[in-house]
């Protein structure tokens, strides 16, 4: 059964805190929610699908739907870290097109700023249940060495340099100067990266993301809502998901599980990456859209240096104009997990609603990607193609 | 713990890494013959539990490497390709840090991380 126009995405709300020195974690969601279903113009009476992940308080999507006072025929909480709401709106367009529902939210929420760290946000770190913790947490593994190594590595094999990863924190604060919520709207140049901090060889300091309170909510709905409501048209055309680990010591670090779910997504929807307008790319660290880039075919493999350099990634300059809204890199890495802003910037893109200074000039088709966990040992990889009909 | 030991990783959550003799070990599977890292009950590749540890020579070479900065001193993750083919988690350590790279060959040495013969790794003597 395929789930092709089956789905399409309503309500896209981004919540624009930073800082939630006031706001519970739940009163974060709850703002989320009700957020993204005024943007649909619907309410929480109308939903009948429910979407959340670890980043949600207590057990799965029990405690949450009880606040939220609502009664959902079909929930879901898949993990896969900070792509869990990309690879959501895929599982949410299968349960729209079996019939399980027609008014799904999505939401994140966190609050690593200003709350204890929760589950969805690695509080599993040091878990000797977890079978991998053993085997690395002698050895000191964090998120920026973990992401190092990936970057050492395509740099020992490919050639990729400091400068060529620059060229995408660059990129996203172009974009980020024009977003009034942006934690870092300043513009940046390829020396004041290489003059940031190093952090772990050979990221610096600008090669790594924001760490932001807040979250978002998404409203995916059937067909027949979506024509019911005021709201343009984005239908979901393909989506496809992968984890990728380190393989049992077969590990390869020049690669992300994009590989496979990429040609998932394109398959589905019919294109090919030469017919998308806009890209939404996590961007935990500078290294992880140079690799995603490559793995999603948007260039030959090594060659991601290249294609990011000279402004390629900048809306209104380059050929692939990404991350509009300054991205995890300079605007909002909510509870450690990017994956729903990106989803709502390509929803914004589609809808001609991004800020004029990046919107891209008929963007009818783009694609959102989302890389969960440690692209230096295991990671989800879910991808979204998503159309303006 | 002889070399060939037909122990079985059996526990999940206590890592054993060194034989008896102090020779660094890892797990491999006697139905499809491949070595494998982390040891666990049953073979990454083949499903079988017909698993057991064995001897290797400690020698490998670097596969990827970081110098966490930001940490007190400084430290350098990396994964090792051991001479037997599975690639690792360790430290490179005993040595200048500004001064691995990629590809360097090393050699095992054992810490002890809460009573836990650990491997980690040094440059191989020229």
């Amino acid at each position: 059964m395929s789930t092709t126009g089956k789905a399409y995405i309503a309500g896209a709300w981004e919540h624009p805190t930073r800082k939630a020195v006031d706001k519970t974690l739940i009163q974060l969601h709850a703002e989320n929610v009700k957020g993204a279903l005024n943007d649909a113009g619907l309410t929480l009476q109308d939903v009948d699908g429910f979407f959340c992940a670890s980043d949600a308080p207590g057990l799965g999507p029990l405690s949450i739907t009880e606040y939220l006072g609502i009664h959902p025929t079909y929930v879901d909480n898949t993990d896969t870290g900070g792509s869990s709401y990309v690879l959501a709106v895929g599982h949410v367009a299968q349960a729209i097109a079996e019939g399980k529902c027609s008014v799904a939210v999505v939401t994140l929420a966190g609050k690593p700023r200003t709350g204890k760290p929760n589950k969805g946000e690695g509080a599993f770190y040091d878990d000797p249940n977890c079978p991998d913790v053993p085997y690395e947490l002698p050895f000191g593994h964090v998120i920026p060495n973990l992401y190092g190594m990936c970057a050492a590595r395509h740099m020992h094999e490919f050639g990729t340099t400091s400068e060529q990863l620059a060229w995408i924190k660059v990129a996203a604060s172009h974009h980020a100067q024009h977003n009034p919520n942006a934690m870092l709207p300043q513009v940046v140049t390829v020396e004041d990266v290489l003059n940031s901090p190093m952090i772990s060889d050979p990221l610096h300091k600008l090669d790594c993301c924001v760490i932001s309170d807040g979250g978002g909510a998404l409203v995916v709905v059937s067909p027949e809502v979506a024509k019911s409501l005021n709201r343009p048209l984005v239908k979901v055309l393909g989506s496809g998901e992968a984890v990728k680990h380190l393989n049992g010591g077969k590990t390869d670090l020049t690669y992300s599980g994009a590989v496979r779910s990429g040609p998932m997504a394109f398959g589905q929807a019919g294109v090919t990456p030469a017919d998308i307008k806009y890209v939404s790319i996590y961007d935990s660290f500078t290294i992880t859209v140079l690799m995603t880039l490559e793995d999603l075919g948007f260039c030959e493999k090594g060659q991601g240096g290249r294609f990011v350099q000279d402004g390629n990634l900048i809306s209104g300059q380059g050929k692939l104009p990404f991350n509009t809204d300054g991205g995890g890199l300079c605007s909002n890495h909510p509870g450690n997990r990017g994956g729903m802003t990106k989803v709502i910037e390509a929803v914004r893109q589609l809808r001609g609603e991004a800020h004029p200074a990046v919107q891209v000039p008929d963007c009818d088709l783009a694609l959102a990607h989302g890389t969960g966990g440690y692209l230096g040992s295991r990671h989800g990889s879910a991808t979204l193609i998503l159309e303006r009909e | 713990m002889k070399d060939g030991d037909t122990t079985r990783p059996a526990r999940d959550a206590a890592p054993q890494w060194q034989t008896e003799e102090g020779a660094l070990m890892i797990a491999e599977c006697r139905d499809c013959g491949e070595p494998h890292y982390y040891p666990r009950v049953l073979c990454p590749f083949c499903g079988s539990e017909n698993v057991a540890f064995k001897a290797c020579s400690g020698r490998g070479r670097i596969y990827a490497v970081s110098v966490f900065r930001r940490a007190d001193p400084p430290y350098a993750l990396a994964y090792v390709e051991l001479e037997e083919g599975p690639r690792m988690m360790t430290n490179i350590v005993d040595c200048d840090l500004d001064a691995i790279a990629i590809d360097d060959a090393v050699t095992v040495v054992f810490a002890d991380r809460d009573g836990i013969p650990t491997p980690m790794f040094t440059p191989a003597a020229p």
